[in-house]
């Protein structure tokens, strides 16, 4: 697809809107095999940025609420760690 | 859903979508695949999906070597739209003591009487694969270039989608509360969502074959537990094979997207539910896999999780009928390797729910073998 008429929903993933509405064409309309099946919102940020805009299109798409349509989990670490650090026991300063 | 099925399915997971499939393409019209939750959510969307034929007991290696052989094919033989992402890029399992590589050459030599073209490696032979590994502490190693990794989503979905093209009924959110068994034959089975009227039922239950049995009345020895996994941000091609150690404890791969998964089984785990993750997951994991792997040190945790194994005494499954109970029938206790024996089990429970000859023969994996007390245990679980 020509790059300029691309939307990016998801940035960690480089998943599209138009990817997004494709899988919810094939009747995918659960949010937690949408995530699963494009990885929107599996990436570093786990969809702090991305999931309510996933959720807006379910919504849309298949008459549900937002209300109804729960968010998938987040799941530790909160923000990415060095497999290092981890080892470690401890965050280094300054680290990169 | 509608109130009345030939044929109930219960555990929408890889096992039961792969089942379901297999009796549709045979010809079954009637069946209700039931999923308590969303698509895979047991254990089969949790899974680390590795495939490996470098088992420790006959049964293993033939249901793995059936699987690993299908998944080959399994975009055609499945006209799945998607990718299932099967990399071949092998499993290297090491061994950290002399007792432990006397028995990964005893493994050899099982495999390779089944076909299975795994050999023995020296440790300079495991550094031509993987260059940076640390074998320090390391006595020798195994490799089969035919294992690799799958796509756990994209290969269920490949399952669910053939069975519905099939006309199979694949229900989520639907969570089945008790069986009905009246003179030994099944009546019905009770979900939340109403009652469903059937003669045969299949325990594809994952975590929950166990209760699923209790439902019945069926007393099957397997229990669950929970195992955790963690994935790391995508990186440039490092790791080609899976590198798999039972002493260090430790399986980690690298899948195409770029990313590393890596588990283990944790301490003085209690047999129940938990799908929760712990922080000491975390650090333990990360000791081991940077000691083994020392280049993953820079690279960072996005995210872990766990699911649930459900173990039988001889970590090895068990398959088919019951006594006493017609029309049920067991696909339970994986032990840890649901997903990669998926495809022998829905090619194998279909046969044996139709009467048919079994691809392969799987009497020695009955119900019945645990009250002869002459298991057979396989030695090669992490």
């Amino acid at each position: 697809m020509d790059k300029a008429l691309r939307t990016v929903v998801c940035r960690c993933e480089d998943v599209t809107l138009e990817e997004i509405r494709a899988c919810i064409n094939r009747g995918v309309t659960d949010l937690e095999t949408l995530k699963r099946l494009l990885r929107v919102s599996m990436g570093r940020c786990q969809g702090k940025t991305c999931l309510s805009i996933v959720i807006r299109e379910l919504s849309l798409a298949t008459g549900r609420p937002i209300s109804e349509i729960l968010p998938t989990t987040y799941r530790p670490p909160t923000v990415g760690i060095p497999l290092g650090d981890l080892a470690k026991g401890e965050v280094l300063k300054d680290e990169d | 859903m509608k109130t009345k099925y030939d044929i109930v399915i219960i555990g929408g997971g890889i096992s039961g979508a792969s089942i379901a499939y297999n009796l549709a393409k045979k010809g079954v019209k009637n069946i209700a695949v039931l999923e308590k939750s969303y698509q895979g959510s047991g254990a089969t969307t949790r899974c680390g999906a590795g495939i490996r034929q470098q088992w420790g007991t006959e049964m293993n290696c033939a249901l793995a070597r059936f699987s690993c052989n299908y998944y080959e094919n399994a975009v055609e033989a499945l006209d799945y739209y998607g990718d299932i992402e099967f990399k071949q890029g092998g499993y290297l399992m090491l061994a950290s003591s002399d007792a432990e590589l006397e028995l990964f050459k005893k493994n050899v030599k099982l495999q390779n009487s089944l076909g299975i073209k795994s050999s023995y490696i020296n440790l300079d032979e495991a550094k031509e694969i993987v260059p940076f590994l640390n074998t320090e502490g390391l006595t020798g190693a195994t490799y089969y270039e035919k294992d690799g990794h799958l796509n756990p989503f994209t290969t269920l979905d490949a399952f669910v989608r053939a069975g519905v093209r099939l006309g199979v009924d694949y229900i989520t959110h639907t969570e089945v509360l008790a069986i009905e068994v009246k003179r030994h034959k099944i009546k019905s089975v009770l979900t939340n969502k109403g009652t469903i009227l059937t003669d045969t039922v299949v325990n594809a239950a994952g975590g929950y074959s166990s209760e699923v049995g209790q439902m019945a009345g069926i007393d099957i020895p397997t229990y669950s537990e929970r195992h955790e996994i963690l994935v790391t941000t995508p990186v440039n091609p490092l790791l080609k094979p899976m590198v798999m150690s039972f002493s260090k404890n430790i399986y980690t791969q690298q899948v195409p997207h770029g990313s590393i998964i890596m588990g283990r089984t944790g301490k003085n785990e209690p047999r129940d539910h938990n799908n929760n993750s712990s922080w000491s997951f975390l650090e333990e994991m990360a000791k081991t896999a940077t000691e083994l792997l020392p280049p993953l040190k820079k690279i960072r945790v996005v995210r872990s999780w766990a699911g649930q194994y459900n173990l039988t005494p001889d970590k090895q499954p068990i398959y088919g009928k019951v006594n006493d109970l017609d029309g049920y029938f067991l696909a339970v206790g994986f032990s840890g390797h649901g997903f990669m024996f998926a495809p022998a089990t829905g090619a194998i429970l279909s046969e044996i729910i139709l009467n048919e000859k079994p691809s392969l023969n799987v009497a020695a994996l009955s119900l019945e073998r645990f009250k002869k007390h002459q298991l057979v245990i396989e030695p090669s679980v992490v």
